[in-house]
């Protein structure tokens, strides 16, 4: 690289400039609509110098929308909590099943161990519609359709695949005579995967836990398909939002820019096991 | 110690076989999503049906049918023909850009580090809300990027509402999502890759292109191939952004598998149908993730070698 020339470094900051523009153009026009009225975002040409409003905030945290025609009551905070919920709680099932899951299939190589987690791994990569067609006539029937326990439910498809496949590589990175050696000492398995495995492993889990909160948080299907207004996330929400009327653009940019706040907040926080959570651990970072 | 010991009390008292605890610890994942393989078989028992939610009563066994009516079903040629085209597409161009992309970024210093995370964020949006905010500027009438379009002479660019341009449309969204998620890959794999040969062939003076395609890009290859295949299987399959732009509109333009699969079920109720359509995005998912899988084991041997 000590070769570049001054018209190929220019050529360079000019292409990286633009990816920049490209791909960061987007989130910041929505942040900026997001600050806006009605009034400035229809003007044309579009504005960029404009007095900004935390009217559209307000309006959603209150659930109170004013417009011409009335009041009008907004569920987005609703939608919200939804998301929250489910994300938060679908990850901690995922954890609980996952982990262990994980270090019998790191530690322990027995009949049948790699078809089970190729099978878990295959929830994957087939279609989810697949499966959640014959779903929502299986969850009338039980009663579980438009539950929070029928949705957390489908979103370990979401979550288990992927903690068990990251955290069973940091199980398998962890030297097994540390653990031989403890065990020899006296110690039961449980309190080797306790007091050994689980700290070594500690990052790791809690990045894949990060990772599956992330696609748990942008999931839209399964919820589009299994939930009503009262269960959905944000994601869903969001759409149905868009096609109410009376619905101003600044609310629903100032919408999207809440849902989408947290898991980008989080992104940058793990940004470091991205890469690795992202390929299910063939890449390392 | 022998397999079949069991283990000394420990502080709880716990006694559980050797031979037995691998299947303790993983049972309980499994159990949760065999529930799921349930409907799975359900679907291929739909698919051989003819059901419709509509008229329950006329709901009997046609055996091929669904699948036979598809040669025949120009709806159904028109689903395969958008669908490859809209993963074809946009497998084809996020690698190439995101190759690019990972190769201006490939020296490690605080901008290129910095640009490389900001770039994660629209692959952590999620894909519907990411659909939402194209809509929001390719609307007609405030959109930024209508008005922008209008600048260089596209006075009436419709984007995802007409159909010539709404495959576009779509796949640029696709492109802004998921690039990154290339980028990233490509920028771990060439990062990882031994200085040696580059330093051999700096010191020949071998021209850069040569090094590019005989040595980079083979030495990339196994990270190129999983990167892609994720990303075919994902693309293959994408509902959320289709359907939350256009729902899979104008007209069938963008009625891709799962959107029509969804369509018909909820729409015209025709479970059968939509079974059918599903086994048959199945098949072909099943046929890639076999390719993929083999792919992702060696790439993740080798970077367990590494650890």
């Amino acid at each position: 690289m000590e070769h570049t020339s001054l018209l190929e470094r220019i050529l360079r900051g000019a292409a990286l400039a633009l990816v920049v523009i490209f791909f960061m153009f987007p989130i910041a026009w929505i942040f900026m609509m997001s600050f806006q009225t009605n009034e400035t975002i229809l003007r044309i040409p579009p504005q960029l110098v404009f007095e900004p409003t935390l009217a559209n905030y307000t309006a959603l945290i209150t659930g109170k929308l004013m417009t011409a025609a009335g009041t009008l009551d907004i569920a987005f905070m609703r939608n919200l909590g939804n998301s929250v919920f489910l994300s938060v709680t679908s990850v901690a099932v995922s954890l609980l099943l996952g982990v262990p899951a994980a270090y019998a299939f790191a530690r322990h190589k027995f009949r049948g161990s790699e078809d089970i987690a190729f099978t878990l791994l295959s929830f994957k990569f087939a279609p989810a519609l697949l499966v959640l067609l014959p779903l929502t006539l299986y969850f009338q029937k039980l009663g579980l359709a438009n539950t929070y326990i029928g949705l957390i439910w489908v979103y370990q498809l979401i979550c288990l695949p992927l903690i068990l496949w990251i955290v069973r590589g940091y199980f398998e990175d962890i030297p097994a005579d540390i653990e031989y050696a403890y065990r020899i000492g006296g110690h039961s398995w449980f309190a080797t995967f306790r007091k050994i495995a689980l700290p070594l492993a500690g990052p790791g889990i809690a990045a894949a836990g990060l990772l599956a909160f992330i696609f748990a948080w942008n999931n839209f299907v399964f919820a589009l398909v299994l939930a009503s207004a009262d269960k959905q996330p944000v994601t869903v929400g969001a759409l149905a939002f868009i096609t109410s009327s009376g619905i101003q653009y600044g609310q629903i940019s100032a919408a999207i820019v809440l849902s989408i706040t947290p898991t980008l907040a989080l992104a940058l926080y793990a940004q470091r096991y991205l890469v690795e959570g992202l390929s299910l651990g063939a890449v390392k970072g | 110690m022998t397999a079949a010991t069991t283990h000394r009390a420990g502080p709880s008292g716990f006694r559980i076989s050797k031979r037995v605890l691998p299947y303790v610890l993983s049972l309980p994942a499994l159990l949760v999503c065999i529930g799921i393989l349930i409907p799975f078989l359900t679907s291929v028992v739909y698919s051989f049906q003819r059901y419709r939610l509509s008229q329950p009563w006329a709901r009997q066994f046609n055996w091929g049918d669904n699948y036979i009516s598809f040669f025949t079903d120009p709806k159904f040629w028109n689903t395969l023909k958008v669908s490859l085209l809209y993963a074809g597409t946009t497998v084809v161009l996020e690698l190439l850009l995101g190759l690019a992309i990972a190769l201006l970024l490939q020296k490690r210093s605080t901008l290129n580090n910095f640009i490389s995370i900001m770039l994660l964020m629209p692959l952590m949006t999620a894909p519907a809300l990411a659909a939402l905010m194209w809509k929001l500027m390719t609307n007609p009438g405030f959109g930024v990027l209508s008005y922008l379009a209008s600048l260089i002479g596209l006075q009436d660019f419709r984007w995802a509402s007409s159909p010539s341009t709404a495959l576009f449309t779509v796949v640029l969204v696709d492109i802004w999502v998921y690039t990154p998620f290339i980028m990233i890959l490509l920028l771990a794999g060439l990062r990882s890759l031994p200085t040696q040969p580059f330093e051999a062939a700096a010191l020949d003076g071998v021209p850069r292109s040569f090094v590019f395609f005989r040595i980079t890009l083979p030495m990339l290859t196994p990270y190129i191939l999983t990167a892609t295949l994720f990303r075919l299987l994902d693309s293959i399959q994408q509902f959320d952004i289709i359907y939350a732009m256009t729902q899979g509109g104008p007209g069938d333009t963008l009625t891709v598998f799962q959107v029509e699969a969804y369509l018909n079920f909820f729409q015209s109720t025709n479970v059968g149908r939509s079974a059918a359509l599903m086994i048959i995005l199945w098949a072909i998912t099943y046929l890639l993730s076999n390719i993929f899988i083999k792919n992702w084991l060696r790439l993740r041997e080798r970077a367990r070698g590494q650890a």
